[in-house]
């Protein structure tokens, strides 16, 4: 992860490329958020372009059936339209919803400030406008190029306006009830452990075993049972229980009981427990 | 300690809905303005909210959960730290008056470099066409402009009726949407460090130039004049324009001399970037306009002085517009 004294950087991802962008709030707070890469970028703005069609034929519709009153006045209106459509709509919209258009609204995309701040209008604007240079020489080559190079996934307007394109996610609360329903989990007779268990777990290590367990209904028997053998060896190697906590106990269950310990507030835990 | 993640987003949860509420209507309604009251709720919302991101972050946790509050807390921050100046109401008058022919002024060495690629290719074109008649086959892209200039000259003369009825303003629409395209794209390839800007002047001088020698050569010289000069003096500037911007942008990217940082540099020109391209924007509608409606008529229709007299208003009022014009602005429209 690097951060500059501006206040923002990039958390790291394969190749140099950042996976998000980092800004330290002056309170001290630091927080990242996920950019959004080609793929997810292309997927809008193809939603976007279905918006802008849709928008043109219904205006030509409407052009065309008063076509007849004056049709010199009409036509030249929907040439106007036309250009003012495919020009303004990102501007609007962005503008309007605050760095999202329809079908960033839909894949829950956002354009920020690179420095996290509030979007100006000239920022949307000189991006928009800048699209013409991405699209070069087509289909969007130069703007897809420059996106996988940048360091922050951003596109020739992007650089030019200081701004990102984020992916802003729901929140999505785990149900740790279905997941750990009131075995009895004998590593908590062990507390000194439980406490150096939790101390030495890594929010990514707590997550990892967290998703396991999420998603161990999806996986092949075979490769459930190697997968949970992994990470509950890399656990035993966190922090080693003695015989008669781990006796008997699977190794899935035994991460079932590392997830309970690191995600469960002990006191409660250890009273449902004696109940 | 570890973070009890369920009673954590159950005791927290309602916070961070509230506060998710007043971005939400402050997303809806940019104007809108918060009583102290509402501000000093927003703040503390914020805070709460900052404080359980790094709870989270610094305890075990659940990613989903940091990156919503991530998410959160960043809407929140744009809101709250946003420094500068807030752009007020937008006066259309003001800016037309004051801040478009001001930014013009601030960026004129740009405006310089920009007319004198035009220039350069103008007289390239015009040198060529005049060396090797033969050049105008390649140089100038137009069909329509590749016949004799005499034999078009006496056949424009010779029409008595409107033959433009009726496709007069799709005509006005169709230059004004083409000229603004190529004119942002001669700014946004200001994004090459100007290279692409300045191809885009170049050729169109050199096309101009090829096709004025041209007639020139054919002995059509007043010809020309009226058929360019009443849409040209608006139109050629603003192209001009358009490479004033390329070359800001161009100018910022390179930042020669400066020791401020790329998105420093890039964050100050975009306003006037916007600026110098819409007022591109107003002068090619105006071009548009005068191209369908009064460029397109010869004599005996329209007398050649009045379209030239036409022309020379034009351009005195375009240059003092662009000279004059807000020298008593603001002192925001001058930083």
């Amino acid at each position: 992860m690097t951060r500059n004294k501006a206040g923002s950087g990039a958390s790291e991802g394969r190749g140099g490329r950042a996976r998000s962008l980092v800004i330290i709030t002056p309170e001290g707070i630091a927080f990242s958020m996920l950019l959004a890469g080609p793929v997810a970028r292309g997927s809008a703005w193809a939603i976007d372009l279905a918006c802008i069609a849709a928008a043109t034929v219904f205006l030509n519709t409407l052009i065309r059936a008063l076509g007849p009153i004056h049709r010199d006045f009409f036509l030249a209106a929907s040439v106007l339209a036309y250009f003012i459509i495919t020009l303004g709509y990102g501007m609007a919209t962005e503008w309007y919803w605050r760095g999202q258009t329809l079908g960033k609204r839909l894949l829950r995309l956002r354009v920020l400030d690179v420095q996290g701040l509030r979007l100006r209008f000239s920022q949307i604007a000189v991006r928009n406008l800048l699209r013409i240079v991405d699209g070069l020489p087509g289909f969007y080559l130069a703007g897809g190029l420059a996106c996988l190079w940048s360091r922050h996934a951003q596109r020739l307007g992007d650089l030019a306006a200081n701004t990102v394109v984020v992916r802003s996610p729901g929140i999505r609360e785990p149900d740790l009830e279905r997941l750990l329903p009131g075995k009895f989990n004998s590593l908590r007779d062990y507390p000194h452990l439980a406490a150096r268990l939790r101390q030495r777990t890594t929010p990514q290590e707590a997550d990892i075993a967290l998703q396991a367990l999420l998603r161990r209904e999806d996986l092949e028997p075979q490769a459930r049972i190697e997968l949970f053998a992994e990470i509950s060896s890399h656990f035993h190697s966190l922090v080693e229980f003695p015989e008669e906590a781990v006796f008997g106990v699977s190794s899935e269950q035994y991460v079932s009981n590392v997830v309970d310990i690191v995600f469960r507030n002990s006191s409660v835990a250890a009273a449902r427990q004696k109940l | 300690v570890i973070v009890d993640l369920e009673k954590f987003i159950l005791e927290e949860r309602p916070h961070w809905q509230s506060l998710e509420a007043v971005l939400d209507a402050l997303e809806r309604d940019p104007e809108s303005r918060m009583s102290l009251d509402e501000a000093k709720r927003f703040h503390y919302l914020y805070q709460r909210a900052s404080a359980d991101l790094a709870r989270i972050m610094t305890f075990s946790g659940e990613p989903e959960t940091s990156r919503y509050l991530e998410s959160l807390v960043s809407r929140a921050y744009a809101e709250i730290h946003e420094t500068r100046d807030r752009p007020h109401r937008f006066s259309p008058l003001r800016w037309f008056f004051t801040t478009l022919p001001v930014t013009f002024r601030r960026h004129i060495g740009a405006f310089g470099v920009s007319l004198a690629a035009m220039l350069v290719g103008f007289v390239f074109g015009a040198m060529a066409v005049s060396l090797d008649p033969g050049a105008k086959e390649v140089l100038v892209p137009f069909p329509h402009l590749k016949g004799s200039p005499s034999e078009r000259v006496s056949q424009e003369e010779s029409v008595q009726e409107d033959r433009l009825e009726g496709i007069k303003m799709q005509g006005a629409a169709m230059y004004m949407t083409h000229n603004t395209r190529i004119s942002i794209a001669t700014m946004a390839l200001g994004v090459t460090w100007g290279l692409g800007t300045l191809i885009v002047l170049f050729s169109n001088g050199v096309v101009l130039g090829a096709v004025s020698m041209d007639y020139i050569l054919a002995g059509q010289a007043r010809f020309l004049v009226a058929w360019l000069s009443p849409h040209g003096v608006i139109e050629i500037p603003a192209i001009v324009l358009a490479g004033q911007a390329g070359l800001v942008l161009a100018g910022a990217l390179i930042g020669w001399g400066r020791r401020a940082t790329l998105r420093t540099r890039l964050r100050e020109i975009s306003g006037d970037l916007v600026t110098l391209i819409c007022g591109v924007a107003v002068m090619l509608v105006w071009a548009g306009i005068i191209e369908s409606f009064v460029s397109q008529y010869h004599e005996p229709v329209l007398p050649y002085s009045f379209k030239t007299g036409f022309a020379v208003v034009e351009l005195i009022l375009l240059v003092a517009f662009l000279t004059v014009s807000g020298e008593k602005g603001t002192s925001h429209d001058k930083k």
